[in-house]
Order: structure tokens, then C-alpha cells, then sequence
């Protein structure tokens, strides 16, 4: 199974957009919404029967037993992210701050501290013919790299044996981009003509470059700015780098998504240029067995 | 005064609202807290006035007195020690810092040694202070850099509007933290209004005063609104979607400078924040 992974750098450039065109046009077997901070492509994957639901426990965070601490402060001295608070001589952690790292409880003299699993997610599985698995954030448990890796291990160990596994990212570079990137074959970079989504736009390509994994890029709402797309075509030649394709800015994408649709399931401007695109994304990722697929 | 411009949603206009508050304002300081894509600098163009590098501690082996007894990797909650060839080796964009691998290491075999994982950039546009974040590529956590921004804040600059990352986890929150009041600024589309709920539910677990500003409104329609009535969330403003507004802000200049109907717009949306802040 080829693993494509829709990224972007910049939020909003249309990654599940295009995502969910692609699994539909592909009539995928296996995705996930790896935007765990922000996930929507559940929002346009309606005909997939009722979800499995099970939580996540991110690292367990530590607590406080005030009836054993003695108010040395140690936990204090020793906690890097300044989780440790005290009121009134009373000792207890900032949950938003904890990490989990563990030090408070070992340094701790008289043993008051412990590491308590928490819930700091909802990991969601779609099952039917198709697999798809997805995934919310617990609003202030904080981070979600550990999350995404999870979502993407749910897809893979449900997903029957099938050619192709679609995956929309989250923007940005950091840790959950990271963690998406893991193992995937191909990144699809969608950019957008603005000057931010150039600048971030080399960013994420220099990321995924970093990690050794084959980039291309698409640019979305391409005659927005004439002059920036130019831009990007010519960063992408001077980098040697490939652009599979070019979507108009379409008032009907957005009018579809409202509906619960895909910018494929209607006739528009932009849902033909996506399925151009389409073709070229699968001779790329196939390129070593001619473009077919298999 | 910090205000935070947030979304959930990435391209929602977060960087549109937060450049053009600054620039409203007489004087103000700019923080982008994105520091993972920062956007700001390419609006103010700033003239860079000083550059300051962001280092984290992590451990650092002495072969000669490790034992090979693997409490450093044992202890490591991110899993970032591996324990190969009998040593620890170190995945360092997963290390968080904690110091818990030195310190509690029997044969003090390690030691703090700094890295840097990104800077910070402080530069002046007219009366706008603004301060950028700019993280590593290939680094995990962009944290010790928003960190390293609020410490340069002082309480006398009176104004700071901090641009905040897309997404509702650890960097937001950290963006957040430090904040007197919160914008959010949403899309009136399907996705826009999902993500919406998520950070009003990080806000009100922050317990922040907030308000929202719609952005790319069309007519008809306007999924965002009814959600911010239904749930009584004030909303500032709403901006429509607009060609001219579009193209200023897709060439990287800053409406609130180039045409009166955004100047207006801007200065009106500060002013009404500013109420609500003083409330």
C-alpha cells in the first residue's frame, strides 16, 4: 500500500479539499484526517456509518497528594516547565503545563507525586468497505504528535489489503507534521499564491526534504495572484522540484463543502482541474512502475 | 495589554487580523507566535534591530562513565534515549529537556549541553515593535521560542498583539497562556465553524475573555454566525470577502495602510477590542 500525504505549511490552502477530491476520485480503501488539532475531513466523509470511538491516553500527567507533601519545593526546583504552583504553601500542578516527564515524581522525598493516566484524546474509526480513521484533540491536553502516529496506526492495522491510503496533514512543521510524515511515500505540497504561502510553502518542502520522502507540489486558488503562482513554478523548476498541477479558485468548492460534499461530487471548474491533478499525483507516486498503479 | 489572534482553523486570517491591528494602533508591538510558518515579517518588512539565537539543554554522554545500565532510557517518558550497543543515543528532536536522564543518572555520565532550536527576531516598522519567532526546520517543538519571546515582553508596551499557530494543542495554548483577551477569528464555511467550537472550548477552558471576527463573508449563508448566536459569543466584526482585500494581503502589504475602507475597519475592530478588554 502507497501511503500520499496532503500537506501544506500554511493553514487553509485547501488540504482537506483535496484530500477528500482525491478519496473519492480514487474510491480509497484507506484514510485518515491526521489534522488532529483541527480535524474536518469526517465533515465530508458522511456515508461512513456509525464510528468506533475509543479514547487516547497521552502520557500521564503528575498529581499531587497534599495529605503526604511536606511543601519542600523540590518538585518546584525541578520542573523545567514551570507546572509546579503554590498557593499558599500548598503544592499542586498547572495540568496545562505538565509534560510528563516524570522528574517531579522520582524526586519527590517522600513519595506524594504520582503519574495519573489521562484521556487526552478521541481517536474515531470509520469501518466499512472502506477504513477511515480520524481523530479530535482534548481541548488543553496539549500535544498531539504521540496522537497522530496513533491515527495512523489505527488506519494501517484496519485497512484491507488496498493500492492506496490517502492522508490529510496538518499545517505547520512541527511535531505533528513530523510524526505524519513517518513512513509515507509521497508528500503533495498545496500551495498558495500569496507571499506567506510561498515563504511558507519552502518551509514545508525543506521539512519533508529532510525526512527523505518524495515531494510535489499543487498550487490551489492559482489565479488569485498570477504573479506569486509564477513564483512558485519558478522556485519549483530552480529547486527541481515537480508541479503536478494548477486549480482555479472556485466559489462552488466552498458551497460544496457547506453541503457536506466534495468538490468532485459536483460540476465545477476546480473539481476538473483536481482530477487532472489526480492522474498526475498517481503517475508520480507509481512513477517506478510506469504510472501504473500496482 | 496582550491580545491573542487565534483560530483552529488555519488561513482563516489570523495574520490578516493581527498585522492590521498592530498597524491601527499608534503604537504597538507585532509577536508571531506562529513560529513554525511566521508570516508577519513579510507584511511590516521590518528593519531588523536585533537577533537573539534559542537554545534548549539536552544530554550529553561521557562514554568513559556510562555504565550501560539504562536508567537514563528506562527513565525518558518521550522515548527520545535508545538503548543501542549497551549507551544510550539520543533522537534529539524528540527530547523535551526535562533534565531527568542527567539527573538521574548513578554515574553522572551526563551532561547539559545546548542546542539551538531557532531565534528571535526584533525589528521596528514605523511605530510597530515586531518580534519574530522563527523555529528550526526539522525541530518537533517550537515551545522554548514563543517562551523566549513573552520573557523580552515588558509590562510598559502597552499594546501587544500576538499572532497566534493554527491548531488548538500545546503551541496555541502556549500562545495563549499570557493573554488578556482572545480574538477568534473563523470562516463562515462547514470547516471553519467546526474548528471555531474547538478553540472556544480552549479559550473558555483558559478561561479568557474572548471575541470573535468573521472573516470572508459572503452573502447568505453563514455558518460561523449562527454558531456564535447560538452560543451568545460576541462577534466584533465581520469582514467580507473581498478581491481587493485578497490581493493587498496575498502581495504581502497591509490594507490598513493602502485603502480607507480597511483603515476604518481596523481602527474601529481595536477600539471595540479595546472596550472589551477595559470592561
Amino acid at each position: 500500500m502507497k501511503h500520499l500525504l496532503i500537506l501544506s505549511g500554511k493553514g487553509g490552502t485547501g488540504k482537506t479539499t483535496i484530500s477528500s477530491a482525491f478519496i473519492k476520485l480514487s474510491n480509497a480503501m484507506a484514510f485518515a484526517d491526521c489534522d488532529v488539532e483541527a480535524p474536518n475531513l469526517h465533515l465530508i466523509m458522511n456515508n461512513m456509518g456509525k464510528e468506533e470511538v475509543s479514547d487516547y491516553y497521552g502520557l500521564p500527567k503528575a498529581e499531587i497528594n497534599s495529605d503526604i507533601c511536606v511543601s519542600c519545593g523540590k518538585c518546584k526546583d525541578y520542573c523545567k516547565f514551570y507546572a509546579v504552583k503554590t498557593e499558599n504553601n500548598r503544592f499542586n500542578i498547572a495540568p496545562f503545563s505538565c509534560e510528563g516527564c516524570g522528574v517531579c515524581e522520582v524526586i519527590c522525598p517522600v513519595s506524594a507525586i504520582t503519574m495519573k493516566p489521562k484521556v487526552s484524546g478521541e481517536l474515531k474509526l470509520y469501518k466499512d468497505s472502506a477504513v477511515f480513521s480520524t481523530a479530535t484533540l482534548k481541548m488543553g491536553s496539549g500535544t498531539s504528535g504521540k496522537l497522530v502516529t496513533e491515527v495512523k496506526r489505527q488506519m494501517s492495522e484496519n485497512a484491507p489489503k488496498t493500492d492506496l491510503a490517502v492522508i490529510d496533514g496538518s499545517p505547520g512543521i512541527g511535531c505533528p507534521v513530523i510524526a505524519s510524515i513517518s513512513g509515507v511515500d509521497m508528500v503533495l505540497i498545496v500551495a498558495e499564491p500569496s507571499v506567506s504561502g510561498i515563504s511558507d510553502m519552502e518551509r514545508i518542502i525543506k521539512t519533508s526534504n529532510q525526512f527523505g520522502v518524495s515531494t510535489a507540489v499543487c498550487i490551489n486558488k492559482y489565479d488569485t495572484n498570477l504573479q506569486n503562482t509564477k513564483k512558485i513554478e519558478q522556485f519549483c523548476i530552480d529547486n527541481n522540484i515537480i508541479c503536478l498541477g494548477k486549480v482555479p479558485f472556485d466559489k462552488n468548492a466552498g458551497k460544496a463543502i457547506n453541503n457536506g460534499l466534495s468538490v468532485v461530487d459536483i460540476e465545477c471548474n476546480a473539481g476538473k482541474e483536481i482530477k487532472k491533478l489526480f492522474l498526475k499525483v498517481l503517475a508520480f507516486l507509481y512513477r517506478d512502475n510506469g504510472g501504473l498503479i500496482k | 495589554m496582550k491580545i491573542a489572534v487565534l483560530s483552529g482553523k488555519g488561513g482563516t486570517g489570523k495574520t490578516l487580523v493581527s498585522v492590521n491591528l498592530a498597524a491601527a494602533a499608534s503604537k504597538s508591538t507585532y509577536v508571531d507566535c506562529d513560529v513554525e510558518e511566521p508570516n508577519g515579517h513579510l507584511f511590516f518588512k521590518p528593519e531588523k534591530l536585533k537577533e537573539k539565537p534559542v537554545k534548549v539543554s539536552i544530554p550529553s554522554l561521557d562514554e568513559n562513565l556510562c555504565s550501560g545500565c539504562r536508567k537514563c532510557v528506562d527513565f525518558c517518558k518521550f522515548n527520545a534515549l535508545a538503548f543501542i550497543n549497551n549507551k544510550p543515543m539520543l533522537f534529539e528532536e524528540v527530547c523535551h529537556s526535562c533534565g531527568g536522564c542527567i539527573l538521574f543518572c548513578p554515574q553522572k555520565a551526563l551532561s547539559e549541553k545546548s542546542k539551538k532550536v531557532g531565534k528571535v527576531e526584533f525589528g521596528k516598522a514605523k511605530d510597530v515593535n515586531v518580534i519574530t519567532g522563527i523555529m528550526n526546520l526539522g525541530e518537533a517543538s517550537g515551545i522554548p521560542i514563543i517562551s523566549e519571546m513573552f520573557k523580552s515582553l515588558k509590562d510598559k508596551d502597552e499594546l501587544i498583539i500576538l499572532d497566534c499557530p493554527p491548531g488548538s494543542g500545546c503551541m496555541a495554548m502556549e500562545s495563549i497562556k499570557y493573554a488578556d483577551y482572545c480574538v477568534l477569528v473563523a470562516e463562515p464555511t462547514l470547516f471553519g465553524t467546526h474548528n471555531l467550537n474547538m478553540v472556544y472550548e480552549l479559550v473558555k477552558i483558559f478561561n479568557k475573555p474572548f471575541g470573535v471576527v468573521l472573516n470572508k463573508c459572503v452573502e447568505g449563508e453563514n455558518l460561523s454566525e449562527e454558531f456564535c448566536k447560538g452560543h451568545s459569543m460576541p462577534i466584533l466584526e465581520s469582514i467580507p470577502f473581498d478581491y481587493e482585500l485578497g490581493g493587498i494581503n496575498s502581495n504581502g502589504r497591509i490594507a490598513t495602510f493602502e485603502s480607507n475602507k480597511y483603515s476604518v475597519l481596523f481602527s474601529k475592530l481595536l477600539k471595540k477590542i479595546l472596550k472589551e478588554v477595559h470592561i
